[in-house]
């Protein structure tokens, strides 16, 4: 697992942020050209989302992020925009399951306390996140190992790749 | 103890027992993308320096989602699925042939398989008796190339759907009811196994809408046995022989058990912006509408189309609705077609599209205008899902839709179904 401390702002979000809210189909002709894709990342859950983050920033969701459609593309766009990592109480499978393939780390971690601009420290290999303004710390469950192996292989793609097949 | 479906299904896939919450890599039957996440697996199996395909006969490029298409990009989009498929031997389903989750019941899963699309709905083809589970581009690029996957042995939730349905109720509303119970992420992680003295009756059609929509409550896969339902499906379509058996044990471990007596439901809509905000159409207030659309891989069957054509045959569509209909595969609409089905549509004023995913993924043919409120029968009705976020999308089954476009707001068929 990567021993490296992520930083950034977090961006705040309800509960139930479908891919539709993230990856909007009426952007669907862009999803061969993500550089443009990215540029209407969570456009109809915060209008300005795409124009504000920062790399290294941090999305916090509510419950069951990322439902819906299994478009791969969703994280890939919310990880091309720079985030450092998705916080929520709960994860969609197919979404969160697409983030470890990308390379996106997916927190799953009592996200309440945490409001729009509060600027977090994680760290990835111990499982803690503090709460740098609020002065908290939150924990967040590890993943499971076969993910941790996928992840720190830098996603699926590099993971078979390197161990030509399943290496799990 | 004894086994679920699923936990059934991956141990014969994996060569040793396995159980609920066990990781267990397994060789997939049939793999498959559409045109809307099939160009990103195949950069990644680029990517991966991998250029064949390990199963070609049932790995399967679907052109359905914006089919035909639109645009220019998408059309880039389609050439790349159509070169790949050229080069590795997948094959090829190119536009109008329908929707995927259709075409894999009709022409490639058998009860038994272990089947992974990219796409949520690939849980479709569990009516047959198969684990089948939506993934995303990268994850079916690598089934492409393996012929496997890794996953994790899911529990189960039963569902003992028990007595009949009254006249004007459907197997959509029995699902949307399910998934107000369960709600959206109840079922995540787990698979739904539906059982129960009801089933036996229910035909093909029915169950794919239900083994549809089992994403909506979060679920990976939703399961029915496989029965004589089943074999007099797979006879009907020439495909008898696949045919296998397929039952949870007796003494199998269930996470939870979910009663539905089915003879007490009504028909029933999810209402704007979640699958499981739900009500009984008669407790609605009267919601106008501007657009009703019938089809999809939810309710876009022969059964469906006929059950709409029944109310609406002799009927016009209301001043101001626009009615579209989209059968969900080649062979729905030319059955369609002979049994003067698609006629009755076309005469009450249905506008009736090529087989395919139509306005469900707000793509193309039926966007929403600022404002307006749609019915449709597809399977969610998340906000942008139709291609504009100031829309309103209520779902139900194909006679409320049918009943409620003659209306020109949402209806209660069992009006006109008596």
């Amino acid at each position: 697992m990567e021993e490296k401390i992520l930083e950034g702002k977090s961006f705040k979000f309800g509960d139930d942020i479908s891919t539709d809210l993230i990856a909007p189909g009426r952007y669907f002709h862009l999803r061969s050209n993500l550089g443009e894709l990215a540029k209407h990342v969570l456009e109809d859950a915060d209008p300005d989302f795409a124009r504000k983050v920062k790399p290294g920033d941090f999305v916090a969701g509510g419950k069951n992020f990322g439902l819906g459609s299994s478009r791969e593309h969703a994280p890939a766009i919310i990880k091309l925009a720079g985030v450092g990592a998705v916080l929520a109480k709960s994860f969609a499978r197919i979404f969160f399951r697409n983030c470890i393939n990308v390379g996106l780390p997916a927190l799953i971690c009592d996200t309440g306390s945490i409001e729009d601009g509060d600027r977090l420290e994680i760290n990835l290999a111990s499982g803690f996140i503090r709460n740098l303004d609020k002065g908290q710390e939150i924990r967040f469950n590890p993943l499971p190992k076969v993910m941790i192996k996928i992840l720190s292989d830098g996603g699926l793609t590099e993971h078979i790749k390197k161990n030509k097949g399943f290496n799990l | 103890m004894g086994k679920t479906l699923a936990e059934k299904i991956i141990s014969d896939h994996t060569g040793k027992e396995v159980a609920a919450k066990d990781i267990a890599v397994v060789d997939v039957d049939v793999v498959m993308a559409q045109d809307g996440t099939g160009p990103l697996a195949v950069s990644q199996m680029e990517k991966m320096g991998i250029t064949k395909v390990k199963k070609p006969s049932s790995s399967i490029l679907f052109i359905d989602h914006a089919a035909p298409s639109p645009r220019k990009e998408l059309s880039d989009s389609h050439i790349v699925l159509r070169r790949f498929a050229q080069k590795t031997g997948a094959r090829l389903s190119d536009t109008g042939e329908g929707i995927c989750h259709q075409l894999l019941v009709e022409k490639y899963v058998c009860p038994g398989d272990i089947v992974i699309g990219a796409d949520s709905h690939t849980c479709t083809s569990g009516a047959l008796g198969a684990f089948a589970t939506g993934m995303g581009s990268t994850d079916i690029a690598v089934g492409f190339a393996l012929a496997q996957t890794w996953l994790m042995v899911p529990g189960t939730i039963r569902i003992d759907l028990d007595g009949g349905l009254a006249r004007g109720v459907f197997s959509k509303d029995i699902m949307i009811s399910v998934i107000g119970k369960i709600t959206s992420d109840g079922a995540t992680y787990k698979a739904l196994e539906f059982s129960g003295n009801m089933i036996g009756n229910m035909a093909m059609d029915d169950r794919f809408t239900m083994a549809n929509m089992a994403v909506e409550a979060g679920a990976k896969t939703g399961l029915f046995p496989s029965d004589e339902v089943t074999l007099k499906y797979l006879e009907a379509i020439g495909r008898k022989n696949c045919f296998k058996k397929m039952y949870a044990d007796p003494d199998a471990g269930y996470e939870q058990v979910l009663d539905v007596d089915c003879s007490r439901l009504e028909p029933m809509v999810s209402k704007p912006h979640t699958v499981d905000n739900i009500s009984p159409v008669s407790q609605l207030e009267k919601v106008k509408i501007d657009q009703v659309f019938i089809g999809t891989c939810t309710n876009g069957r022969l059964s469906d189309l006929a059950v709409a054509a029944d109310i609406l045959k002799g009927r016009k569509v209301a001043h101001g609705v626009r009615l579209i209909v989209v059968p969900a595969s080649r062979d729905v609409y030319l059955q369609a077609l002979d049994e003067g089905i698609i006629k009755d549509l076309a005469l009450s004023g249905a506008s009736v599209m090529a087989p395919g995913c139509g306005p469900c993924v707000g793509v193309h043919q039926g966007i929403l205008g600022d404002g307006e409120v749609c019915l449709s029968t597809q399977n969610r009705n998340f906000k942008g899902r139709m291609g504009n976020p100031n829309s309103f999308i209520y779902l139900s089954s194909p006679a409320t839709a049918a009943w409620s476009a003659v209306k020109g707001y949402i209806a209660d068929p069992r009006e006109v179904l008596v």
